[in-house]
């Protein structure tokens, strides 16, 4: 038992607050729009140049002039604007973002992240994420807790290239949450999956951990 | 007196095209490219092309009709995911490549249009994007030294165009094409809508025309869409996934 990638999404609603601007990277993180508690107001940011990101369109009414950082077709809502990608920067940059929360390939103890690229496979680019990891905020990375091959994810130092050095905050997988310290480093665990024992956890995870469940 | 208008994307890019050059095109994935212009390009068989664009288009549209005629020798870019040729053509060595993060990429354009040569930002800091870049530390956080960039020419899509060359954009197909349209020793604009000076409210300019040296309406607009992503009509709004 662990849990899925919409118990994850949910997990990491937990961390939205009302008034936040958001960044949402692409696959589980996407899924978080959809755990927005009613009545709270949250603003999502497109890094290609847009504030207030809608649902996505009905059926035949796709707009080519507007998409997603992911490029898949959406709307706009009311309070909607849109901007060039200097400004689009500008407000990642600058600390005016509230909440990235982006996928990972590895964390590390000290709040290194990896996530763009593994050496010798096809390589096809940071897009924004080195911007969103060192501008906003407050950075989320949500992730499985191992490769597939069982591999762990979660690492003393990273041995893939880094997004960014010492940049995450707070770390949810399928197997549970761990803080970051990303000032001084140090990873505290805060939660437990369902179903996951602190035994397995420990197992699974190569990086030194404080218990604080 | 000058004149801006130009018959087709052919005649506006006349005189402007060189093997060697380095070029700028706005977009972001296909939208807001200039394809009008990018299709001339690939007719006009400049080589050997520096081009600046946040992506690579895709097999067979976008920028990636040029990749297919081999007039492109390096990228400049942030992501280029989207694309079969340009792995093959990279993995080959045949296709040169520089990426650059986002926003910082956005940034050099914005500065080199802006006559600054360098800035400084935390983005890529202990990252391979640092290597053999000066850092410099203020107020306690490092930060890396970027270049600003320029290019021999900028190809840009605009929504709407007026004869002086005061642009507006649509939605987010303004994306890259503001800078670029500042950074490029000439600037040539494709537009859906050209119409007279006097048409466009001055207060709603995105570009202001001193920046656009040739600007056509284009002959087709394909717009063509990376992933058509929609919902069912009896769902309840706000509570899909974006």
């Amino acid at each position: 038992m662990a849990w899925t990638r919409e118990d994850m999404a949910a997990r990491a609603a937990l961390e939205l607050q009302d008034g936040f601007y958001v960044n949402l990277g692409i696959g589980i993180p996407t899924l978080v729009a959809n755990y927005i508690p009613d009545g709270m107001s949250v603003t999502l940011q497109s890094e290609n140049g847009m504030l207030g990101m809608g649902p996505f369109p009905f059926e035949g009414e796709a707009d080519a002039d507007l998409i997603n950082a992911g490029k898949q077709t959406i709307t706009e809502l009311a309070q909607s604007s849109y901007f060039s990608s200097s400004d689009s920067f500008a407000m990642i940059r600058g600390g005016h973002i509230n909440l990235s929360i982006l996928g990972g390939m590895q964390v590390a103890e000290n709040g290194d992240l990896a996530n763009w690229m593994v050496p010798g496979k096809m390589v096809k680019g940071m897009g924004g994420a080195m911007d969103l990891v060192a501008g906003v905020r407050r950075v989320v990375v949500v992730m499985d807790h191992c490769e597939k091959t069982g591999a762990p994810k979660v690492l003393k130092r990273c041995n893939l290239p880094l997004t960014g050095a010492g940049v995450v905050d707070l770390l949810i997988t399928d197997l549970g949450v761990f803080e970051i310290d990303r000032k001084v480093g140090g990873m505290r665990l805060t939660a437990l999956a369902t179903g996951v024992s602190l035994d397995e956890i420990t197992a699974k995870t190569e990086a030194e951990f404080v218990v604080a469940l | 007196m000058v004149q801006k208008v130009h018959a087709d994307a052919e005649a506006a890019l006349a005189g402007l095209l060189f093997d060697g050059m380095t070029v700028m095109a706005g977009g972001f994935g296909l939208c807001g490219i200039p394809e009008n212009l990018i299709a001339a390009m690939r007719l006009a068989g400049v080589r050997d092309l520096t081009v600046i664009s946040n992506n690579c288009g895709i097999d067979g549209f976008g920028l990636g009709i040029l990749l297919e005629s081999g007039q492109i020798k390096k990228m400049i870019s942030s992501y280029v995911g989207e694309n079969k040729l340009f792995e093959k053509l990279y993995l080959s060595g045949e296709l040169e490549l520089e990426f650059n993060p986002q926003g910082t990429l956005a940034e050099r354009i914005r500065a080199g249009g802006a006559g600054i040569p360098a800035f400084f930002t935390k983005t890529g800091v202990g990252t391979l994007v640092s290597e053999g870049k000066e850092i410099r530390n203020f107020d306690g956080d490092d930060y890396v030294m970027e270049r600003g960039l320029v290019a021999d020419l900028s190809i840009i899509k605009a929504w709407k165009g007026d004869t002086e060359g005061n642009l507006i954009y649509r939605k987010t197909a303004r994306n890259f094409n503001p800078m670029m349209a500042t950074a490029g020793k000439a600037c040539v604009v494709e537009v859906e809508h050209l119409v007279e000076s006097g048409q466009l409210d001055p207060d709603h300019i995105h570009t202001p025309g001193i920046y656009v040296d040739r600007i056509i309406a284009g002959a087709r607009f394909e717009k063509r869409i990376e992933r058509v992503t929609t919902r069912p009509r009896d769902t309840a709004p706000g509570k899909e996934a974006v």
